[in-house]
């Protein structure tokens, strides 16, 4: 029996509460669906140890060399960097989120010790969210190259309790930079930069030093492998802690608990302030607009438009989860830049790109306008036909998708009018099909649950996202060879059929 | 020759046959009628189908079966024509954070096609009746309940309706946002609009209320004002049961919806 009140009693709690989140998550709450998960979890998990195994090949059993290191130490710094910037996120979502807050700080428990666990527990999730995707590849290294592969497990258990530990600190150093009113929305653009940052930055290099937008190139190049470190440098542990090094293993663990525990003792204690003063924010003075609203002339269309429009503008928070996707085209505009001196072939690979961005841009703004809703009484006792609703609300996205990509395809157009056509028409079709996607699935929510609309339909999650790659497809196939662009053109039409076919509108 | 004037109709909201099933029968055959200007107040106990009526009036639900004409127009048949006359509340304000209440008023009144001067010279009082003035440019998103409430009770009126429909519009407001609430409806109600209205507040429905409906089991089991309501609960009731000369709303409210639960 586990005496009530202690930090282990508190982490079965945590864990309880964690656990039936993301079953509730994974099967929408319904119970049936747990089997159906389970059979899915198991397939997921045969076919990439599939992959895995054919990937991994001759690299498990290769002799450890400088390029082998530069190659791991870089991998593992990308999904740190990932992780650090997931860590930021969970943090942020615990200071602002009222749940059960209130609760634990007028109970007479030692507050500190429940967001000790919380903490550690956000260190805990962010390590095993690496799992799925890490785990086959560990997997198939040890079996093709021996047990030493096993010191990867151990890696990732660091980098999670290290990243959460710079996450601490960073949540809190800008709750005491900027106030906890500022936080939120910057906490939450800085984890999307850091994610991002890093893979955007080596595409910048590899595209200013060698054309392309491949990471590989600059690591592997004879530059970098100059630069980097002695091979027994510490720069190296972790590296070589994957790689069977028991004592750069236990030194990189043992950092990173101490890295963690350092962070728990120096918030825990005023995590309680600090969820305060958050929620605070939440009785600040309302914002005053500078211009009171005009009552002109406006048809219902153009009213619900322009409420969509003004909504999106004055919600920042919503803004930098949209336009987030936007960072990756930083690469391809500066591949266009590139291209504008060295011509033709480089405009191939910006094709496919851009058409991808938009279709997931239009898919994001389309769950805003069409399900994310926050008064569809209004919306729906208005005398105006669903019909021009529907149709305000998709001119709504496909205005942000014109806005912000016109300067790309002007700049595109002016370097090669037939790329730039072939792109506007692969942007104005995927950005539709995203939309149609969105309108086949609708469900009213919330728009402060956006974060929360991937797993809301995971049918429409999949359909966007292969309906963009297919677009993309034909996109970049049609800037070459018009005919070729056929088959993939028909992919992306079966993969709307499929959406269509299984969206519960059908027979709307 | 001008054509002849066809009188208005008599009833601002008439229902025939209503019937709505989900897993079981919500509504079960539902006549109604309210005049035109008339305060009339919807009660039930919970799951007694009051919001499901009152959905399906607004347009928001389709009924399987009956019809639904209001001021005249046949709601299923035209439906867009019935909404230009109607103005549905809930008990849970759906507006938008990142608006103020006056761009909320704007916005409403281009989705109803109100012309601009009419719409802000409105707007302007409303928000006034409601002592909402000082608050017309901040963004809604730090409004208590109360506010909220009222925003969307400005935004229902905006708009000139002739019925009113509102579901719970007093739940959760403090005492003075209730009164002002309460004397707008009255207002509306002096200067000849229809206010159909859900509530649990007793109180409210016996103070405000020209008539009253007693809805049980997706059924209207009593109707009328709250003399008619006493007799017809007292019937068949003996003095021991409290309900008759002097009973309270409560008292009757409570008899007759036990009544069809009981046979």
């Amino acid at each position: 029996m586990i005496q009530p009140g202690t930090a282990v009693w508190f982490a079965q709690h945590e864990s309880r509460l964690a656990w039936r989140d993301w079953l509730s998550m994974m099967t929408a709450g319904r119970r049936e669906r747990r089997r159906r998960l389970a059979i899915g979890i198991a397939i997921f998990v045969i076919v990439m140890h599939a992959v895995a195994y054919s990937v991994v090949g001759s690299f498990a059993a290769a002799p450890p060399d400088k390029q082998m290191l530069v190659g791991i130490t870089v991998t593992l710094l990308l999904s740190w960097l990932l992780m650090v910037s997931q860590a930021m996120e969970s943090m942020t979502r615990a200071f602002y989120a009222r749940s059960d807050l209130d609760l634990i700080l007028a109970s007479p428990v030692k507050s500190h010790k429940v967001f000790a666990v919380r903490i550690a527990t956000v260190a805990l999730s962010v390590a095993m969210m690496a799992l799925p995707l890490a785990a086959p590849f560990i997997d198939m290294l040890v079996v093709r190259g021996g047990a030493r592969w096993l010191g990867a497990y151990g890696v990732i258990a660091a980098m999670g309790a290290a990243a959460t530990a710079l996450a601490v600190v960073l949540t809190v150093a800008l709750f005491r930079a900027i106030g906890p009113k500022r936080t939120r929305l910057v906490a939450q653009v800085v984890a999307a930069v850091i994610g991002a940052g890093f893979v955007i930055g080596l595409q910048v290099a590899a595209i200013l030093s060698y054309g392309t937008l491949s990471r590989g190139t600059v690591l592997q190049s004879d530059a970098v492998l100059a630069l980097a470190p002695h091979a027994a440098s510490v720069l190296w542990w972790p590296a070589r802690a994957v790689i069977g090094d028991g004592i750069a293993l236990l030194g990189v663990l043992v950092a990173s608990l101490l890295l963690l525990g350092g962070a728990i003792a120096m918030v825990a204690p005023r995590f309680g302030d600090y969820a305060i003063a958050a929620a605070g924010t939440e009785n600040s003075p309302a914002s005053r607009t500078r211009r009171p609203a005009a009552f002109r002339a406006t048809s219902p269309r153009r009213a619900l438009r322009r409420k969509e429009w003004l909504l999106l503008r004055r919600d920042p928070w919503l803004v930098s989860q949209t336009l987030m996707q936007m960072l990756y085209l930083v690469p391809p505009a500066v591949l266009l830049w590139r291209g504008f001196a060295a011509g033709g072939g480089a405009f191939n690979l910006l094709v496919p790109v851009l058409v991808m961005a938009a279709g997931q841009l239009a898919g994001g703004l389309a769950w805003l306008t069409i399900s994310g809703e926050d008064a569809p009484d209004l919306v729906a006792t208005a005398p105006v036909t669903a019909r021009v609703v529907l149709l305000a609300k998709i001119e709504a996205v496909l205005g942000i998708i014109a806005l912000v990509f016109a300067p790309l395809l002007a700049a595109l157009a002016i370097a090669s009018p037939w790329h730039a056509l072939v792109t506007a028409s692969g942007i104005v079709i995927a950005a539709s099909s995203a939309t149609a996607i969105q309108l086949w699935f609708r469900s009213q929510a919330k728009r402060s649950q956006f974060r929360r609309r991937q797993v809301s339909s995971r049918v429409a999650t999949f359909a966007e996202a292969f309906s963009s790659i297919a677009w993309a497809a034909t996109a970049a196939v049609a800037a070459v060879n018009l005919w070729l662009a056929m088959a993939p053109a028909l992919m992306a039409l079966l993969v709307l059929a499929g959406a269509r076919y299984l969206s519960p509108r059908k027979n709307s | 020759m001008l054509p002849p004037l066809t009188p208005p109709p008599p009833f601002a909201l008439e229902i025939r046959g209503l019937v709505k099933r989900f897993e079981r029968p919500a509504i079960d055959g539902l006549d109604l009628a309210v005049r035109r200007g008339e305060f009339y107040a919807l009660l039930g106990p919970n799951g007694a189908g009051k919001t499901t009526t009152l959905r399906m009036i607004a347009g928001l639900l389709r009924p399987d079966a009956g019809s639904i004409h209001v001021a005249g127009i046949d709601a299923l048949a035209d439906p867009v024509a019935a909404k230009r006359v109607v103005a549905w509340i809930s008990d849970e304000p759906m507006i938008y954070d990142k608006l103020t209440p006056r761009e909320y008023l704007a916005f409403v009144a281009g989705l109803w096609g109100i012309e601009p001067a009419l719409a802000e010279t409105g707007a302007q009082e409303l928000l006034s009746w409601l002592g909402l003035s000082a608050n017309a440019d901040e963004r809604c998103e730090g409004f208590s309940k109360g506010m909220r409430q009222k925003v969307a009770l400005a935004g229902a009126l905006v708009h000139e309706p002739r019925v009113i429909i509102l579901d719970e519009p007093l739940t959760g407001l403090d005492a003075g946002s209730a009164r002002q609430v309460k004397s707008v409806l009255r207002e509306r109600a002096r200067a000849g609009g229809t206010i159909i209205m859900t509530t649990h507040i007793l109180e409210v429905a016996e103070r405000m209320a020209d008539r009253i409906g007693v809805i049980a089991h997706g059924k209207l089991v009593a109707e009328g004002t709250l003399e008619e309501l006493h007799r017809q609960a007292g019937n068949g009731h003996d003095a021991s049961d409290g309900i008759g000369e002097g009973a309270s709303l409560e008292d009757t409210f409570l008899a007759l919806v036990a009544a069809p639960a009981a046979a």
